[in-house]
C-alpha cells in the first residue's frame, strides 16, 4: 500500500530533477486537453506521455493546452523545440505518443506520417 | 463520445482550472443502497453571472474563441438526462461555481466509472499550483486525497507536476478507491 510517507523518500530525487530542469529542457510536449481533446482520447495519451517521460527521463516537459481550433484532428500533441519551431501531431493515441517521444524528443527525428500536414494531404487525395 | 464518468468529470474540472480557481473540491459518492451516483465539483474560480448560469448548458455557450460551441457542460447535462439523473449548477461571480450531478447507478446507459486516479493526474498536470481535494465515498467507506497533504510531505520546491509525483498520485488514489471498494464487500 502507498502512503503519504512515500513522498518524503521521493522528495530528494524529485528535487534533483527539478534542479536539472532549471538548466532547461530541449523540448516541450503539449497535449490539447479541452473537451474536443478529452472526448477524442487525450487523457490516456497524456497518461502515456507522463509515464514514459518519468521512466525514460526524456529531455522534455509535458504540458497541456486548451482548444487550438483543429478539433477534428484531436487528440493533438504539439512538440516545441528549443528554437521555437514546432510540429503538430494529430490523431495521437498512446502508441503514437510513445513513438513521438522515442523518435522526435529522443532522436530529433520528426515523424512526418503523424503530422497534421500528412493528415491534410491524405484527405485531399 | 465521452467513454466514462471520469472523462466527463475531467472536462468540468478543466472549466474550473480555466476559471482561475485556486481550490477545486471533487466529491464522488457511489451508493448501492440509494442506487445513485452523486458528483459534486466545486471551485473558487471567477464564477458566472446568473444569466450565464442559465445559458451554460447550451452548447452554443462558450468563452472559447477557437470555436463556437462549448461542449463540456452540455455533455454532462446530456448524460444526466440519459441516466435518469439530476444536473444543477450554482455559481456566483467572484465567489465560485459548484456543479451537482446525480445519476441512477443501475441505469443501463450509465458509462463505466473510468480511471479516477488518471483523471486527478491529468487535472494536476494541467495546473499544479491549484489545490485539489478529492473524496470518494461508498455506503461504508471513504477515501480522501488532498494536495495540501502532499505538499506538506514534499516541501515547496517540488512541484506536483513532476512526472514521478504525478504517477504516484494516480496510483495512490486508485489504490485508495480500490481498497474502499474491497472493504465494502
Ligand atoms: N467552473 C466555471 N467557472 C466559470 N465559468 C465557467 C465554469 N464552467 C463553465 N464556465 C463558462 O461556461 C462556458 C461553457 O463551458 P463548457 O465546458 O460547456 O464549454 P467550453 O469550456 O467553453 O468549451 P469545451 O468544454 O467544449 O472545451 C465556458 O466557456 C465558461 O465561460
Ligand atoms: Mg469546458
Amino acid at each position: 500500500m502507498k502512503s503519504l510517507e512515500d513522498l518524503k523518500k521521493m522528495r530528494e530525487e524529485a528535487l534533483k530533477k527539478v534542479e536539472m530542469r532549471e538548466g532547461g529542457k530541449d523540448y516541450r510536449v503539449v497535449v490539447g486537453m479541452a473537451t474536443c481533446g478529452i472526448a477524442a482520447g487525450a487523457r490516456p495519451v497524456l497518461n502515456k506521455l507522463v509515464e514514459e517521460t518519468a521512466e525514460k527521463n526524456y529531455n522534455c516537459v509535458v504540458t497541456q493546452t486548451g482548444c487550438i481550433g483543429m478539433c477534428v484532428y484531436e487528440p493533438i500533441v504539439e512538440v516545441y523545440g528549443k528554437d521555437g519551431e514546432h510540429t503538430t501531431y494529430v490523431y495521437v493515441d498512446p502508441e503514437k505518443a510513445t513513438r513521438i517521444l522515442e523518435e522526435h524528443v529522443g532522436k530529433g527525428h520528426i515523424l512526418e506520417e503523424y503530422t497534421v500536414d500528412a493528415a491534410k494531404k491524405a484527405e485531399a487525395r | 463520445m465521452m467513454q466514462d464518468l471520469a472523462m466527463h468529470m475531467l472536462e468540468i474540472i478543466m472549466n474550473s482550472i480555466a476559471a482561475g480557481a485556486s481550490l477545486i473540491r471533487i466529491l464522488f459518492i457511489d451508493s448501492k443502497a440509494k442506487d445513485e451516483i452523486q458528483i459534486e465539483l466545486e471551485d473558487n474560480g471567477k464564477g458566472m453571472s446568473e444569466e450565464m448560469v442559465k445559458r451554460v448548458t447550451d452548447p452554443f455557450t462558450t468563452g472559447r474563441t477557437t470555436r463556437k460551441v462549448g461542449l463540456g457542460v452540455s455533455f454532462m447535462k446530456g448524460l444526466t438526462e440519459q441516466c435518469n439523473g439530476v444536473f444543477d449548477v450554482k455559481s456566483q461571480l467572484g465567489v465560485g461555481t459548484t456543479v451537482y450531478v446525480s445519476l441512477q447507478r443501475s441505469h443501463i446507459d450509465l458509462p463505466p466509472l473510468g480511471n479516477l486516479g488518471e483523471m486527478m493526474m491529468a487535472a494536476i498536470q494541467g495546473n499544479a499550483d491549484i489545490n485539489y481535494q478529492f473524496t470518494y465515498k461508498n455506503d461504508s467507506n471513504e477515501f480522501a486525497f488532498d494536495t495540501i497533504e502532499v505538499r506538506k510531505e514534499l516541501g515547496d520546491e517540488v512541484p506536483l507536476n513532476e512526472p514521478q509525483i504525478l504517477l504516484w498520485i494516480r496510483d495512490y488514489i486508485n489504490e485508495g478507491i480500490q481498497q474502499a471498494k474491497e472493504e465494502q464487500l
